[in-house]
């Protein structure tokens, strides 16, 4: 039985087959996919969990109580849960564990292109990459095997390419999912100084086998060693490997399933083979710092770039004098093609949020989601963006910079599933250090940028079945926000949510306005009763006010005078509520 | 077993069906016992953005990237893009053109201009053996009664060109639509539409 799957549907499919019982992950583009495909197998315990280091303490949990276990992030994510990586490295697994972390080289989708091959090396984790979708179900599945065998966690890595391209994938049987006996073993799971000492020792002496078991048989890394002329050999992986083999067929390659520990002998072995020895990997120069370190002369870096993703044509003009291809059109004879760049949606109930802070001049400390989008045109209002849930740092380390000055003109905006997985904590910590600043929780009921996944705070679970519900307001209460320093406002009414930040901005005490509207795109948002607007020419001025709030749905005609797109318009009226002269109006419920 | 080579750009605007294409040209590979990659990106939520799948049909396929000037096919499901995406057609290849017109919002803000004539320019701007087609593809999706069935409008259009017997498109699109059966008929008829225009 075969089927064309994406990437990381095919992961999904690999933990299914390979008997996996417990998965929990944050989403983060572009892993998400891998447990949203899960969710559909009925028999495995699937879930989102707030933020990336409970979904891997949960996995490890159900690892040493004896079930496979799996947790999947994007790569910054890594960074989240790599506190717990590095020390589960020591204790072993029971149950087989599998970290997934999918790497973005060109940035598709992220804030930097950091190359998680380094987290291996540092947590000493045997690291699997595979190279198109049937790689990534075979390699998911052997992960678990590989984890029992040599008592480790195994980090499973993708990159975009791999993650989100759809190859063909031979579809095996899956095992059945059985829970290990559980035995109480103190010395390998309580990782205090006694007991790690000794694990430290376990944990070399593990790398070392594997990179034995490695060179006696390569099917234990799963390795590939492909001898063609030997004038070239090329050492690589994952998606490089695709476009090695495009660029150069008869080029020698020794393509590596497991990137970290590698192969000693196996690769001297290679080297030996060809003349000329590169190494083609995207990002840091991670295999040919090791293959140096191992005294064998390769080329790699000095031919090769350490940004974006590579290509056939980066390869094959780097290692060959094979014309390149013969484009149909010299594009500078062609018009120029206007952008479309990404905007907050039709309906988006950010936006009236960030048409006040513009208004309002504040800083703001941003954070990661749709509402990133706030920083660029018309808006232009957010100052700094670092990593899931800065904001809130960030705007108290505003305040203590000036004495709590400067938080009369700061505000910190997080949205809701960006606030629970990393924002609580630094709200806390506002508090207790008796920070003035202004928290603005931009609350639209889904986690939105990475494709509507549900989270605490929404009602309803992975496989939208009804869950509790975190109460935002309850929170932030508990963590000692001042009951009348917690304010809800409706973004659309963009008078008094400029009336409250004012106000807010004024305490001198932490203050928390949460923006509630939900996401225009999901049932819930489409569910808020809107209205129709309809269009008075005799009363516009042409003034363009309406066109500053750049909404899908609002198009400026010939005449400068603006026309809604009913087929686009989500009804949400802020166009009327910025119109002074009434030629927008409320048309009756939509 | 068929001996198909190919790799096809399907280039347009966020909810065009562009991705949807793309499976059904998966599914025609595996009808025709072949090696496919396709690949997308789902960038930020780019609702209304430029969206792009590369389909590589062949023996074996390697990367699932097309690059400049190795493309067999373009098909732009929108004016605009058909420039934004022309470096990667092939001398000698083929640029299907939707002549719908989508503007983004640098040109609904006056920002930007949206290009005058652009099938004109293609075509004047191919090189030799190059060649172009323009089809009306949203009208005739009307006429089946949806704008959605755009893509397989240009499928349709697509099917002239790359030498597969079109039964077998017509049950590619059976598979495709399988768990929408109602939408089954409409789509076959927008696939002869499509078809019929792009010959």
């Amino acid at each position: 039985m075969k089927e064309i799957m994406l990437g990381n549907e095919a992961v999904a499919r690999g933990a299914f087959e390979a008997g996996v019982k417990f998965v929990s992950s944050y989403p983060g583009t572009p892993s998400t996919e891998i447990t949203e495909t899960i969710a559909k197998y009925k028999e495995i315990a699937c879930e989102w969990a707030p933020n990336e280091k409970v979904g891997a303490e949960a996995a490890i949990g159900a690892s040493i109580r004896g079930a496979r276990a799996m947790t999947c992030m994007k790569h910054v994510g890594m960074n989240v849960c790599a506190d717990p990586l590095f020390t589960v490295s020591y204790s072993g697994v029971n149950g087989g564990l599998v970290f997934c972390v999918a790497d973005d080289p060109g940035m598709h989708s992220s804030q930097n292109e950091q190359d998680s091959r380094n987290y291996a090396r540092a947590a000493k984790v045997p690291m699997l990459e595979p190279a198109d979708s049937m790689e990534c179900k075979e390699f998911a599945r052997y992960a678990f095997e590989l984890s029992e065998k040599y008592d480790t966690p195994v980090i499973l890595r993708l990159h975009t390419r791999v993650s989100h391209s759809r190859s063909i994938v031979h579809l095996g049987e899956p095992a059945p999912i059985t829970v290990k006996e559980y035995v109480k073993d103190p010395k390998k799971y309580v990782m205090m100084p006694a007991n790690a000492i000794g694990k430290h020792v376990v944990v070399e002496d593990r790398t070392r086998k594997i990179i034995n078991d490695c060179d006696a048989d390569p099917k234990v890394g799963i390795h590939q060693l492909e001898i063609r002329n030997k004038k070239i050999g090329i050492i690589t992986s994952g998606a490089a490997y695709q476009y090695v083999r495009d660029a150069i067929p008869d080029a020698s390659v020794l393509k590596l399933g497991m990137v970290w520990p590698l192969p000693e002998k196996t690769i001297k072995d290679f080297a030996s083979k060809v003349e000329r020895l590169v190494v083609v990997e995207e990002l840091d120069p991670f295999l040919e710092t090791e293959i140096k370190a191992l005294g064998v002369k390769c080329e790699g870096k000095e031919l090769f770039t350490l940004q974006g993703e590579y290509t056939t044509r980066l390869v094959q003009r780097a290692l060959t004098d094979r014309p390149l291809p013969v484009p149909a059109f010299d594009v500078t004879d062609l018009p120029l093609a206007p952008g479309r760049p990404p905007v907050l949606c039709a309906g988006c109930p950010h936006k009236g949020l960030f048409l006040v802070l513009h208004k309002l001049g504040v800083n703001v400390m941003g954070d990661i989601g749709c509402y990133t989008l706030g920083a660029l045109p018309p808006m232009q209002a957010v100052d700094a963006v670092i990593c899931m849930g800065a904001s809130v740092g960030m705007a108290h380390g505003v305040d203590k910079a000036t004495d709590g000055e400067d938080s009369r003109k700061t505000v910190g905006v997080i949205g809701d599933s960006t606030f629970l997985h990393s924002g609580i904590t630094n709200l806390m910590n506002a508090v207790y250090n008796e920070s003035s600043m202004t928290l603005i929780i931009l609350d639209n009921s889904i986690t939105g940028m990475t494709g509507h996944q549900q989270n605490p705070s929404t009602g309803l679970n992975i496989r939208l079945e009804k869950a509790p519900q975190v109460s935002l307001e309850m929170l932030c209460e508990s963590v000692g926000v001042l009951p009348e320093a917690i304010r809800v406002v409706d973004p659309v009414d963009m008078a008094e949510t400029e009336k409250v930040i004012n106000e807010e901005l004024a305490r001198e005490s932490v203050s928390v306005v949460i923006v509630r509207r939900p996401c225009a795109l999901i049932p819930t948002g489409k569910a808020v009763k809107g209205i129709n607007v309809n269009v008075d020419y005799e009363k516009c001025k042409k003034c363009g006010a309406c066109a500053r709030i750049m909404c899908p749905a609002l198009v400026i005609g010939e005449d400068h005078m603006p026309v809604i797109d009913t087929e686009s318009c989500n009804n949400c009226g802020l166009c009327v509520n910025v119109c002074k002269f009434n030629a927008l109006e409320k048309g009756g419920e939509a | 077993m068929g001996n198909l080579e190919a790799s096809i750009v399907l280039a347009g605007v966020g909810g065009q069906g562009t991705l949807i294409a793309g499976k059904l040209l998966g599914i025609l590979a595996l009808k025709l016992g072949l090696d496919v990659k396709v690949s997308e990106v789902h960038g930020m939520s780019q609702r209304g953005g430029s969206v792009i799948t590369y389909v590589k049909i062949g023996e074996e396929v390697h990367s699932p990237i097309i690059e400049d000037g190795t493309a067999d096919y373009v098909l732009a499901f929108e004016e605009v893009e058909a420039v934004r995406w022309a470096a990667l057609l092939k001398k000698g290849g083929v640029m299907i053109i939707n002549d719908q017109q989508i503007k983004s919002l640098p040109v609904l803000m006056g920002q930007m201009q949206y290009p005058d004539n652009i099938g004109e320019a293609l075509k004047n701007g191919a090189s030799e053996g190059t060649k172009i087609v323009e089809i009306p593809a949203l009208d005739l999706a009307m006429e089946v009664g949806t704008s959605k069935a755009v893509n397989i409008v240009m499928m349709g259009a697509l099917s002239n060109y790359l030498g597969v017997e079109e039964s077998l498109w017509k049950e590619a699109i059976e598979e495709a639509f399988a768990s929408k059966p109602k939408t089954i008929p409409g789509n076959i008829s927008a696939f002869e539409k499509g078809r019929k225009a792009g010959a």
